[in-house]
């Protein structure tokens, strides 16, 4: 078990809001775990990529946001949905296909969107969204509005002339965007020291962007991290670059036999578990306690349960529907 | 009216959608300092200053990317990309992102963008800079594809681009920027989309064509009034996305022949889905298979004789049509 007590950073968030980033963790976990169920009982189908092991960087960087800001993410989005706010309810629709999912079942697992929320989308081909999210920061400076955009991406993406692009555009038209890479260590099967001749902030720092690396298995070091980075964008400052170091725990897809790693390896990233780091920090600290915890889990799982149900008990998008939002009127 | 060369009308139009709308800017290759590769940005940085015209780095696909992100965060960019060809590089943002965004989103997030490229051979620039790609375009459905021939057509349209909540595709043919024509002064002057012109009125033969191919239609027009008593119609489309099918037939039905001019390669092209759509809508009416005048099947060479050998002709279209009235 971790014990390392960021004592001044838990005391100022406190019990509630450290509470909310376990139970959000949580609730990614068994959510992402139920679909992994659903997929293998057809229920779900297309592409499904789980988020379980990541979960802290979608908490610890998405809470770092006001309302106004946006988000755009890669295609393991559910859990940065989640943590965004969005229906678990609308979610699990939209893995359904159904009518009342997030995207009227147009979209999937891979394309969710809430633009209420600022959620401006999952996108599944690789690096193709950190040029949109430079695009949306130009809307921010020329607007005179002062929000912030996310734009989350994987380790796979820094392989793609759209991401040095996208960095070089941020830099030099100083726009307030936040580029958050989420290294899981392989982009599908390929390690990424077998993709990438040098390490990833340095491509950024190459750029003159500000870049830290931090324990992406560790919501208080993302959390910390990001709250630097959206301070430093909101201010005017222009961009920054987080590279979060994590792990997946599932495969790449639900096709992925996992050929490319060992079973010890899943094992010892689990022992550095984002959900158990935090349980113990806030049990150190006197902040929780085994029925507390319990109670977080039952929630989470009562979440799930009634939006399986609601995706279940939801209606197929009418076919006559077919022809909505080719064009906007 | 004034008269004006197309890429003036062009500016023109950029121009008043720039003083009626704050939301719209520019960004592209050289179009600030250089004034654009054509010209037709040529003075907007001295009048609007570097936030609303933006020169970037040879990056054509953050550079429509940034032009689809800020759409999204409630501006109105114009994109331009130096030529069409360039446009492979952004073909992933245009195809996956610019057209298809509104429809995954389930209505939730559209992409008003206009991109403009300049299109077209004929100017010994060899096979990597000579694309007619006006039918590529047309293929996704999501965009508008806009191809004028005219500058009052230019803009008109390019202005009514700028009224569009969606991706607009505007392709000009670098051989009509120089082309001189009355242009309409007025700021509310606009062209709907979808809307084809008839060029020509005529009873023997229907000609079709869009962008640079119209002019080549009328040439012949005129040549085969003059040596062979045959009265051709020319219609020039305007736009492929949305397309004036209506128009097409309604003619087609009055002339019972159909001749389709496109400078872009004839195998997979968009006279083929054209001469399907007659072929539906007006088969009985027809007394000759649909004829397609296009670029032959090759890569355009740089050498002048081989590169017009394989461009279509107006003496092609002629052929075309006399072939048709042969027994």
């Amino acid at each position: 078990m971790t014990t390392d007590v960021r004592s001044d950073l838990m005391r100022e968030l406190g019990a509630e809001q450290l509470g909310r980033f376990l139970y959000q963790m949580v609730l990614i976990r068994i959510f992402e775990e139920r679909c992994g169920e659903l997929y293998t009982r057809g229920k779900i189908r297309g592409f499904l990529h789980l988020y379980t092991g990541q979960e802290a960087c979608a908490v610890g960087s998405i809470s770092c946001l006001e309302e106004r800001d946006k988000i755009l993410t890669h295609y393991r989005d559910h859990g940065h949905a989640l943590a965004r706010g969005l229906d678990p309810n609308r979610v699990m629709a939209e893995l359904f296909g159904k009518a009342t999912g997030v995207a009227g079942g147009r979209g999937g697992s891979m394309h969710l969107y809430d633009a209420e929320k600022g959620f401006l989308g999952g996108y599944a081909i690789v690096a193709a969204h950190l040029p949109l999210a430079v695009g949306l920061g130009v809307a921010a400076q020329m607007r005179r509005e002062d929000f912030v955009t996310l734009c989350i991406f994987g380790d796979g993406s820094v392989g793609e002339g759209e991401f040095h692009e996208a960095l070089n555009m941020a830099v030099l038209w100083n726009t307030p965007t936040v580029f958050f890479c989420e290294n899981n260590l392989y982009g599908m099967g390929v390690p990424f020291k077998a993709s990438l001749s040098t390490e990833i902030p340095k491509l950024a720092a190459a750029y003159n962007m500000p870049a830290v690396s931090v324990d992406g298995m560790d919501v208080l070091a993302v959390y910390e991290a990001t709250r630097e980075a959206v301070a430093h964008a909101r201010a005017g400052k222009g961009p920054y670059f987080i590279e979060a170091m994590t792990y997946r725990y599932r495969g790449h897809s639900m096709a992925d036999p996992e050929l490319y790693r060992l079973k010890d390896e899943i094992e010892e990233a689990k022992r550095r578990d984002c959900i158990e780091r935090l349980k113990g920090q806030m049990m150190e600290a006197g902040m929780l306690d085994e029925a507390g915890f319990a109670d977080i889990e039952a929630r989470a799982r009562r979440v799930v349960d009634e939006a399986v149900e609601f995706a279940e008990q939801s209606p197929q998008p009418a076919l006559d529907t077919l022809f909505d939002h080719l064009y906007k009127e | 009216m004034a008269i004006m060369r197309m890429r003036d009308a062009l500016r023109e139009a950029l121009r008043e959608e720039m003083l009626r709308d704050e939301r719209v800017f520019l960004l592209g290759e050289d179009i600030g300092l250089y004034g654009g590769s054509y010209a037709v940005t040529k003075g907007l940085l001295e009048e609007f200053g570097e936030e609303r015209v933006r020169d970037t780095p040879i990056a054509e696909s953050a550079i429509v990317g940034i032009g689809i992100g800020a759409a999204m965060g409630g501006m109105h960019p114009m994109v331009e990309i130096m030529t069409i060809n360039f446009s492979f590089l952004a073909l992933d943002q245009i195809v996956n992102n610019a057209a298809k965004l509104l429809h995954m989103s389930n209505g939730q997030i559209n992409v008003p963008l206009v991109i403009r490229m300049a299109s077209g051979g004929g100017s010994q620039l060899a096979a990597t800079h000579s694309h007619s790609l006006e039918g590529l375009y047309a293929h996704f459905p999501g965009l508008k594809v806009v191809c004028p021939s005219t500058p009052a057509d230019a803009k008109g349209l390019l202005k009514r681009a700028f009224r569009d909540e969606n991706t607009v595709i505007f392709i000009e043919h670098t051989a009509n920027y120089g082309l001189r024509g009355e242009v309409p002064d007025d700021p509310d002057f606009l062209i709907e989309f979808g809307v084809a012109n008839v060029v020509r009125e005529g009873t023997d033969v229907t000609l079709v064509g869009y962008s640079g191919s119209v002019h080549q239609a009328v040439r012949a027009a005129e040549l085969l009034e003059q040596q062979e008593e045959i009265s051709a119609e020319v219609i020039d489309l305007r736009t492929l996305r949305p397309l004036d099918i209506d128009t097409v037939v309604a003619s087609v039905k009055k002339t019972n022949r159909a001749v389709i001019v496109e400078d872009a390669w004839r195998f997979g092209g968009f006279g083929g889905e054209l001469a399907a759509q007659i072929m539906e809508r007006a088969f009985d009416w027809l007394d000759a298979p649909v004829a397609r005048v296009a670029c032959k099947d090759v890569p355009l060479p740089y050498n002048r004789n081989l590169e017009f050998h394989a461009l279509p002709s107006e003496e092609d279209v002629v052929e075309a049509v006399l072939g048709m009235f042969k027994e």
